[in-house]
């Protein structure tokens, strides 16, 4: 489904992504691990086209994302949910994701969307007229993986959604990776919880540097000497 | 009996002079709201507004005079006419200068002031000209109101509450709102951020459009028009905090209040004096503006 080649990309003169290759096949989870810095983050924002390669290509069911406009990406079936949630804060959960649903498709389709969203996430539906920024952290995170829904994505690349939230909301963000998984959409995910991440993906590719160091499923990946050492305090 | 006589005399021109405050205070308050809108999505400030405001007179002056359009349809070509305007100033002149620093941007717009005057000055000359449309005056008691300044306030209140209905109500309206907070991911939305500021720049010549098919019935147009309500329109918006849309509303009904019952005690240039005598000394009280949020 979606095919990275030899992907370059960085900020300016900084280069986070070294010659990576990656794969997603349909209906995949498929985790990204590695430390701070690795260039995690910079992989999704290479895929939804907030940055550009600098070399490499990538491709999304066979069509060139390098020569889409990002604002073009999404409709092709790619929904990111970004590091940091980055929702509209002022704005209704309402509104929030009514934008998740501007693209035309999903436009017409809005009205049924927000039944999924709503059947996915029945607190979103008690809060729809409350302001996105004055939630908990954990319906936050329900609101920004929801507008990412709306647009009714093949795949959904999910930045960190873990990060910053306390433990057993954490735990409840991994059961809903596991349920949208299982309503059959291909899932990308980053985490630095890699323990937590490894018990719901298929497979993983650790990046170190901005390169793949080493991939494998996810037993292999609990398996491996160097994962274990450096990840799991093994 | 003297006194009682001064007395109903003067609550009938006090209740007057409010009245006519508060309908000022309806187009003070469009034009607030399309500053406030440029300034509050794409973070820019039209110094040049109130000038697109006088070209959109002078298209309304030289339809009805000149060519005998009725002004009815002139008012609807007029506001498309400074929405073209609105969307121009923001690809020709924003748009390239929208990373460099705000400095530039006010001195762009500021320039554009000047460019819009002088091409006023030599394609119009400086005679003083308006659309000869005598509307009558209402009388009401003791009270007279003009009945441009209630069709103004009207229609002011309509179009206000249409941008109102389109912010909140449609997805693109949606979208203005959203970028104003978070322009970057905007494209993870599939929405292309250039042309949501080419629409809210469309939107906010529109406003102007709209002001000045309602200013040009009660004002005469020539090139320095915009002296007359571009400064007063800044001044509203910075009081009620730049690019806060209640703030501005508030603002310049309060302005338009302390215009005309400033005027009431002696003649209007007073009441503007006092108007902003008034905004020096809130600027020291609150600095961010009525309605700014207290960190």
């Amino acid at each position: 489904m979606l095919e990275l080649r030899g992907v370059n990309a960085g900020y300016g003169t900084f280069q986070a992504l070294f010659d990576l290759n990656l794969d997603v096949k349909g209906g995949e989870a498929v985790g990204v691990i590695g430390p701070n810095g690795a260039g995690k983050t910079t992989l999704m924002r290479v895929i939804s086209g907030l940055i550009r390669p600098s070399r490499g290509s990538i491709k999304m069911e066979g069509v060139d994302l390098v020569a889409t406009p990002a604002h073009k990406i999404v409709s092709l079936g790619i929904a990111h949910v970004p590091e940091n949630r980055r929702l509209f804060s002022q704005l209704t959960v309402d509104d929030n994701l009514k934008m998740g649903a501007f693209m035309k498709e999903a436009r017409d389709h809005y009205a049924e969307r927000l039944e999924v969203v709503f059947d996915l996430f029945p607190r979103l539906k008690e809060r729809r007229h409350q302001m996105a920024g004055t939630m908990s952290g954990g319906e936050q995170q329900m609101c920004a993986i929801g507008r990412a829904m709306m647009s009714n994505p093949k795949l959904l690349l999910l930045d960190e959604p873990s990060a910053g939230l306390a433990p057993v909301v954490v735990q409840q963000v991994f059961e809903l990776v596991k349920r949208i998984r299982a309503s059959g959409l291909t899932v990308l995910i980053v985490e630095q919880n890699v323990q937590q991440v490894l018990k719901v993906v298929d497979r993983a590719y650790l990046i170190e540097a901005g390169t793949i160091r080493s991939s494998g499923t996810s037993a292999e990946m609990l398996a491996s000497d160097t994962v274990k050492e450096a990840y799991l305090g093994v | 009996m003297g006194m009682q006589a001064f007395l109903d005399v003067f609550d009938i021109y006090l209740l007057e002079a409010v009245i006519n405050g508060i309908l000022l205070g309806g187009v003070l308050a469009l034009l607030a709201l399309g500053l406030n809108l440029i300034f509050g999505v794409i973070d820019v400030t039209w110094i040049c507004y109130a000038e697109l405001v006088m070209i959109g007179m002078y298209g309304m002056y030289f339809m009805v005079q000149y060519y005998g359009i009725s002004y009815f349809v002139a008012a609807p070509l007029t506001i498309l006419l400074v929405a073209v305007l609105g969307a121009a100033l923001h690809y020709l002149v924003i748009a390239p200068l929208l990373t460099a620093p705000p400095i530039n941007q006010l001195l762009a717009t500021g320039g554009v002031l000047f460019v819009l005057q002088s091409f006023a000055t030599v394609t119009f000359g400086i005679d003083f000209r308006n659309l000869g449309i005598r509307l009558p005056v209402l009388a009401f008691g003791d009270m007279n109101f003009s009945y441009a300044r209630l069709l103004s306030f009207v229609a002011a209140l309509v179009g206000m509450v249409a941008v109102y209905l389109f912010m909140t109500r449609t997805f693109t309206g949606t979208a203005i709102r959203a970028i104003s907070q978070d322009r970057q991911i905007m494209a993870l939305m599939g929405v292309d951020a250039k042309r949501i500021y080419l629409i809210t720049s469309a939107l906010g010549g529109a406003l102007a459009g709209l002001a000045a098919c309602l200013l040009v019935l009660q004002y005469d147009v020539h090139p320095f028009v915009g002296l007359s309500f571009g400064p007063i329109t800044f001044l509203i918006c910075v009081l009620g905090g730049l690019g806060n849309f209640i703030g501005g509303f508030i603002a310049s009904f309060v302005f338009a209040e302390i215009i005309s019952l400033g005027g009431l005690f002696s003649d209007l240039e007073w009441g503007y004096v006092l108007a902003f005598a008034f905004f020096i000394v809130m600027m020291f009280i609150r600095p961010a503006g009525l309605l700014a949020r207290r960190r």
